[in-house]
């Protein structure tokens, strides 16, 4: 177990205006290029190349930046990943993930329609840092009016000289291009996405080859969700000391909440990486539906994640290890909020039907298997089962999880077992409730 | 499956589509589509013409549009791909409709963000109208699918209506937007409550300065 030595209560107050990234995030103001200039995007950006590509590389991993797509890689190391000559002639890639398609996430939805030349200018800045000849935006194709904004922005890049032929006058050429998908979204996951930019139907694709060796076309490739590389210029601008005054250690920086769910007003937000689950919701949701002891539990980012019960994530810090440490995940710090009015067993049984709904069909536990637990699972939501098929649920999602090519299977799974973790008395209580023996009812009660 | 859509009748689809062709627009927009990608690598476009061709037929039947196979096949001729790996993409992704819709395609989000905000009374709203999930009311005028999350989460319960977004919605705001359609007006697009996108509702608790002037916070760094 890697418990956490250091215990700085690292949140020190709440983020100051000055300190956010994504200014624009609501869209008050236009996203337009001169707009965005005049926000502080595309200043100078020339100097931020200057800096150099492995010096770029530095900074972004002294910044502590994870990436913010949901596993929270170190990005800086995964930037280094890349060659950095190329020995047979391949150009290398930067794909960028913009198929925002997790169950609870919708922050780069924000930042491609409002705030778009923070992701263009960040493309460059990655992709130069990376050694790759152009990045590929795969946003998703639901995204209809957002994919219309990033197309536009990209050309008033282009029109302004930022991209293209010594883009900058940095002396690199760089292309931006943008590609939409079309309703799948196991394409988030990073082969699958190439898989989809190359024309196939998305299908992950088995590792080893890692991106970085073959990738997009069989050439060196980087995925980096939006927000990672959103960030980067801002970072290297203000410096990686700035960006990692955030948070605590190892979970450093600025982040895009996402609340939905039974908060009173709910909202995307730009909050420092740590802020305690209580206080996020109520400096910037106005609390819980119905006040605090209302709460019953919270899925902290993103349905991939198990669910965290009331009393124990309250006072969390909102960061990957503050949540791993409650058996969850910041993930995409999607915080999906469930009040005592949530069927709770209805809430996981509707992602268990997601889960099946998506599954590539690649491979069998997870083709098979995301059915299977979506049907015990409607089945128990109405107590039509055996109390013994709890744990076989369980064992199913056992089995389910690791044996995949991608993490569909893994996700599937966790949602089911956070539930049995922390719900079970109350799928028992169905299941009697159902057989009509009272007395085992309050027992679980 | 069940839930498969019916293919149309091979012998009608192709009298009726057997002879597709670019308008002289997409066929300059497949061109600077096919362009994006690396020479011999065309067969990344096919999702990208994949849509285009949709919306031609979309606005060649003014509905959102499907792709009939002799369509999916002039896909395949263009980018020198197999018509199978064609149809291979056209069944795998959700947004391609593989048989007609109608005018409008409701899209009504019910995962899980939607569903505890009241994707249910969305739902309601579109079978009080006379929608059913799966079939295309018999005016041509509403198809109705239930999908999964769509990313505006913050914003639930939403549904999407062909290219538009419809978010915060209520019973009562969900039957009002598909009156205004069914009447030929266009309903308000995004959220349907006094609301700034994802902005908190009654205001922003951030960034307040951005409300009135495109603020620029360097000066504070």
């Amino acid at each position: 177990m890697a418990e956490e030595t250091a215990a700085p209560p690292a949140f020190v107050g709440p983020l100051e205006d000055k300190d956010r990234i994504f200014t624009n995030v609501y869209g008050f103001q236009d996203w337009g290029i001169d707009a965005a200039m005049k926000r502080g995007d595309w200043d100078n950006t020339k100097k931020l190349l200057e800096i150099g590509q492995d010096a770029i590389i530095d900074q972004i991993k002294a910044s502590g930046l994870r990436g913010r797509g949901g596993a929270g890689f170190p990005t800086g190391m995964k930037w280094s990943f890349m060659p950095k000559e190329s020995k047979d002639g391949r150009p290398s890639f930067l794909v960028i993930n913009a198929d925002e398609s997790e169950p609870g996430s919708c922050k780069d939805r924000e930042i491609i329609r409002h705030d778009p030349h923070k992701l263009i200018e960040g493309a460059l800045v990655a992709g130069f840092a990376m050694r790759a000849r152009a990045a590929y935006i795969y946003i998703r194709g639901e995204f209809i009016y957002e994919a219309k904004v990033l197309f536009a922005a990209v050309q008033q890049a282009y029109d302004k000289g930022f991209l293209g032929k010594n883009a900058c006058g940095s002396g690199y050429d760089f292309d931006v291009f943008v590609h939409r998908g079309a309703g799948a979204y196991i394409c988030g996951e990073e082969t699958a996405q190439i898989e989809s930019i190359e024309g196939k139907k998305g299908q992950p694709r088995l590792k080893p080859p890692f991106p970085a060796g073959a990738g997009l076309y069989g050439c060196p490739t980087t995925v980096n969700n939006v927000e990672s590389i959103a960030v980067a210029p801002t970072i290297l601008r203000r410096s990686p000391a700035w960006f990692s005054s955030f948070g605590r250690e190892n979970n450093k920086g600025t982040k895009l909440f996402q609340i939905s769910g039974h908060v009173n007003k709910p909202c995307v937000v730009e909050e420092s990486m740590g802020i305690p689950f209580k206080e996020l919701i109520d400096r910037h949701c106005g609390g819980i539906r119905g006040g605090w002891d209302n709460l019953l539990a919270v899925i902290p980012g993103g349905s991939s994640v198990p669910l965290v019960p009331a009393a124990q994530i309250m006072d969390a810090p909102m960061d990957f290890d503050g949540l791993r440490g409650l058996g969850s995940g910041l993930g995409t710090a999607a915080v999906i909020v469930m009040d005592k009015s949530t069927d709770i067993v209805r809430a996981i049984s509707r992602l268990s039907y997601f889960y099946k709904h998506e599954s590539c069909g690649q491979c069998t536990p997870c083709r098979e298997g995301t059915g299977w637990m979506w049907r015990v699972m409607e089945r128990l939501r109405n107590g039509e089962a055996e109390i013994e098929e709890i744990d076989m649920l369980f064992q199913v999602t056992k089995q389910v999880e690791g044996h995949t090519i991608c993490a569909l299977g893994d996700a599937a799974a966790w949602p089911i077992q956070g539930l049995i973790r922390h719900f079970r008395p109350e799928i028992e209580r169905r299941i009697n409730e159902r057989k009509g023996t009272p007395a085992m009812m309050e027992a679980a009660e | 499956m069940a839930d498969a859509p019916h293919i149309p009748d091979e012998a009608e689809t192709r009298a009726r589509w057997g002879a597709f062709a670019w308008t002289a627009e997409n066929a300059e927009q497949a061109k600077k589509v096919i362009a994006r990608y690396p020479e011999g690598r065309q067969a990344s476009a096919v999702m990208p013409l994949l849509d285009l061709a949709q919306r031609q037929v979309g606005a060649e039947t003014n509905t959102q549009g499907w792709l009939p196979v002799p369509v999916m096949e002039y896909i395949a001729d263009q980018l020198e791909m197999p018509y199978m790996r064609v149809y291979e993409v056209a069944t795998f992704y959700t947004m391609y409709n593989l048989a007609p819709v109608g005018r409008f395609h409701v899209q009504v989000c019910g995962t899980t963000p939607c569903m505890l905000r009241g994707s249910d009374d969305v739902l309601a709203a579109c079978k009080g109208k006379g929608l059913s999930k799966g079939h295309t009311t018999a005016d041509g005028l509403f198809t109705l699918t239930e999908v999964e999350c769509l990313g505006a989460c913050a914003n639930a319960p939403m549904v999407q209506i062909n290219d538009d977004n419809y978010e915060d919605l209520t019973f009562e705001t969900m039957t009002a937007i598909l009156d205004d359609l069914a009447a030929g007006k266009q309903p308000k697009i995004g959220p349907q409550i006094d609301r700034q996108t994802s902005c908190p509702e009654g205001g922003p608790t951030s960034l307040k300065e951005m409300v009135s002037e495109n603020h620029d916070y360097r000066g504070a760094w």
